[in-house]
């Protein structure tokens, strides 16, 4: 059973002057299920989020999403192919402003011209989701903590029930009490909808929560991928040494050589 | 030799900002004349690029007639030209006073305010929050407030004008000693359509330099807070320098004969 698999990257190249930041990714990520990407700060996770959204353009490689090439297309087919997307940023990146119920229905708004008191609707019905109140809506970003900003986040990214949804970092700056409800969070919404999930982390117990398959980054490159179950048993020396947080290992030694 | 890569260095530089903001003033103008117009959007900048800049542009108005009147009034009399203060206060605010200095001081209100709301945007990622909204930045955020500018700048310099001539009337008249009658006379007599409306062209396009240096200074910072902070002052800086240079261009193109 050879499904086209929803994001494919072959050999992406990403250089910003003299500094190579990805070196070849290859990754394939399969409709409906849950990839994460791990790899430590600065291995170039945030750029490949970016790359597939066309936010950053790559140097060389192909990005296909629906065996779509999507790497040089134009901005009106972009727009089309975005439909398709949902994204969580890292620090919620909320408008602010805009009230949080007008964030939430934002890509409804705007990107379907739906009517304004119907989408405040399904605002708040999503933000009932993330385990929000409907007093919530009428707030300020300015005015939510960061777990809450994070929720309303998540409501927003998926508001238009898209197809694809990436994290980026979704737990990170969170206490791990908060964090555990937002991977719940993220489990539950993604089976809900039947999306396809990518999300990059460095939170092993994040990743372990809401992966179906794994993949690390490291300079650049793609050094191992499989089913998340397997993380712990793979024998890559690198995953190994991430995986477990040691400081000694194949990884510390290129840090100190650089 | 490192001379002369320090040159070709800066040469190389500037010929990538020209490039740069070129491009990215394409993007804006095809922006702005594609639909979705957000009017609303448009509104609203129009209240903070226009409305709340009239006290600002008001106060400068009015004491630049006055000096003006003084100083016409005071130099003239070296060769007997005291009596052409409102004639030389109503040519110089329309033509070039009005515009020009109504065009710094918003520049120096709205451009840095433009580029510190959208360069905190641009490092809080909300920029790119939007095209995963399906929303174009240059549709939702440039092209409102280009649009907004270049409607609201000569509606303020109308209004400057008008303030400048009166700065003019009132120092002319109490402390000058001319005849009110007479003054007002003056001014209406030796004005002409052209002084204003060339006036009224010219801030049309200083708006929209301000509004443009605003949004790319805003929309290409990095870095945090000391990147908004860098982009802030660039946008006044650049507005600033690009409103005179264009100010003599015009000025040549529309006097010339």
């Amino acid at each position: 059973m050879a499904d086209t698999p929803k994001i494919e990257l072959s050999n992406v190249h990403k250089n910003f002057g003299r500094k190579v930041v990805l070196d070849g990714i290859d990754l394939t990520v399969r409709a409906g299920h849950s990839m994460v990407v791990i790899g430590g700060s600065g291995t170039g996770k945030s750029v490949m989020l970016k790359c597939v959204l066309g936010l950053i353009k790559p140097t060389s490689g192909s990005i296909k999403v629906d065996g779509q090439e999507v790497t040089r297309l134009s901005e009106r087919d972009r727009e089309e192919v975005l439909k398709k997307f949902g994204m969580l940023f890292q620090s919620g990146a909320l408008f602010d402003s805009l009230k949080i119920w007008e964030n939430v229905a934002f890509a409804l708004i705007q990107g379907e011209h739906m009517d304004r008191r119907k989408a405040r609707d399904i605002a708040m019905e999503k933000l009932a989701k993330v385990g929000l109140g409907a007093e919530v809506g009428d707030l300020n970003p300015s005015e939510l903590s960061g777990g809450m900003q994070k929720r309303v986040g998540l409501a927003r990214a998926i508001a238009h029930d898209p197809e694809i949804v990436f994290f980026d970092e979704p737990t990170t700056g969170l206490d791990p009490i908060m964090a555990d409800v937002i991977n719940q969070l993220i489990v539950d919404t993604v089976k809900d909808m039947g999306a396809t999930a990518l999300s990059i982390t460095h939170d092993m117990a994040s990743a372990r929560k809401i992966a179906d398959d794994m993949a690390m980054i490291h300079k650049g490159k793609i050094i191992w991928t499989g089913a998340a179950r397997e993380v712990d048993t793979c024998g890559n020396p690198y995953v190994d040494q991430f995986v477990n947080g040691r400081a000694e290992g194949p990884i510390q030694m290129e840090v100190l050589k650089a | 030799m490192n001379l002369l890569a320090l040159v070709g260095s800066a040469v190389l530089t500037f010929l990538a900002e020209v490039g740069a903001l070129s491009q990215f003033t394409m993007k804006a103008l095809r922006a702005s004349f594609a639909p979705p117009i957000y009017l609303r959007l448009i509104g609203m900048q129009m209240l903070r690029i226009g409305y709340f800049s009239l006290p600002v542009v008001g106060m400068t108005a009015f004491f630049t007639g006055g000096v003006l009147a003084l100083q016409i009034f005071i130099g003239g009399s070296r060769f007997n030209a005291e009596g052409f203060v409102a004639n030389i206060v109503a040519i110089g605010i329309t033509r070039e006073l009005g515009p020009v200095i109504a065009g710094l001081m918003v520049a120096g209100r709205v451009s840095a305010a433009i580029a510190a709301e959208i360069g905190t945007m641009r490092v809080t990622e909300q920029i790119d929050a939007l095209v995963t909204l399906s929303t174009n930045p240059f549709k939702y955020l440039v092209a409102p407030r280009l649009i907004a500018a270049v409607i609201s700048m000569p509606l303020l310099v109308v209004i400057a004008d008008i303030i400048g001539v009166f700065g003019g009337f009132v120092v002319g008249t109490q402390s000058l000693g001319f005849n009110p009658i007479v003054y007002i006379g003056n001014t209406v007599d030796f004005i002409e359509f052209d002084d204003v409306s060339s006036g009224l062209i010219k801030s049309a396009v200083f708006g929209f330099i301000i509004a443009l240096m605003g949004c790319y200074s805003g929309y290409r910072s990095q870095g945090g807070a000391q990147g908004v902070g860098r982009a802030t002052t660039n946008a006044v800086v650049s507005a600033s320098i690009l409103i005179l240079a264009a100010n003599y261009v015009m000025t040549s193109v529309f006097f010339s004969s």
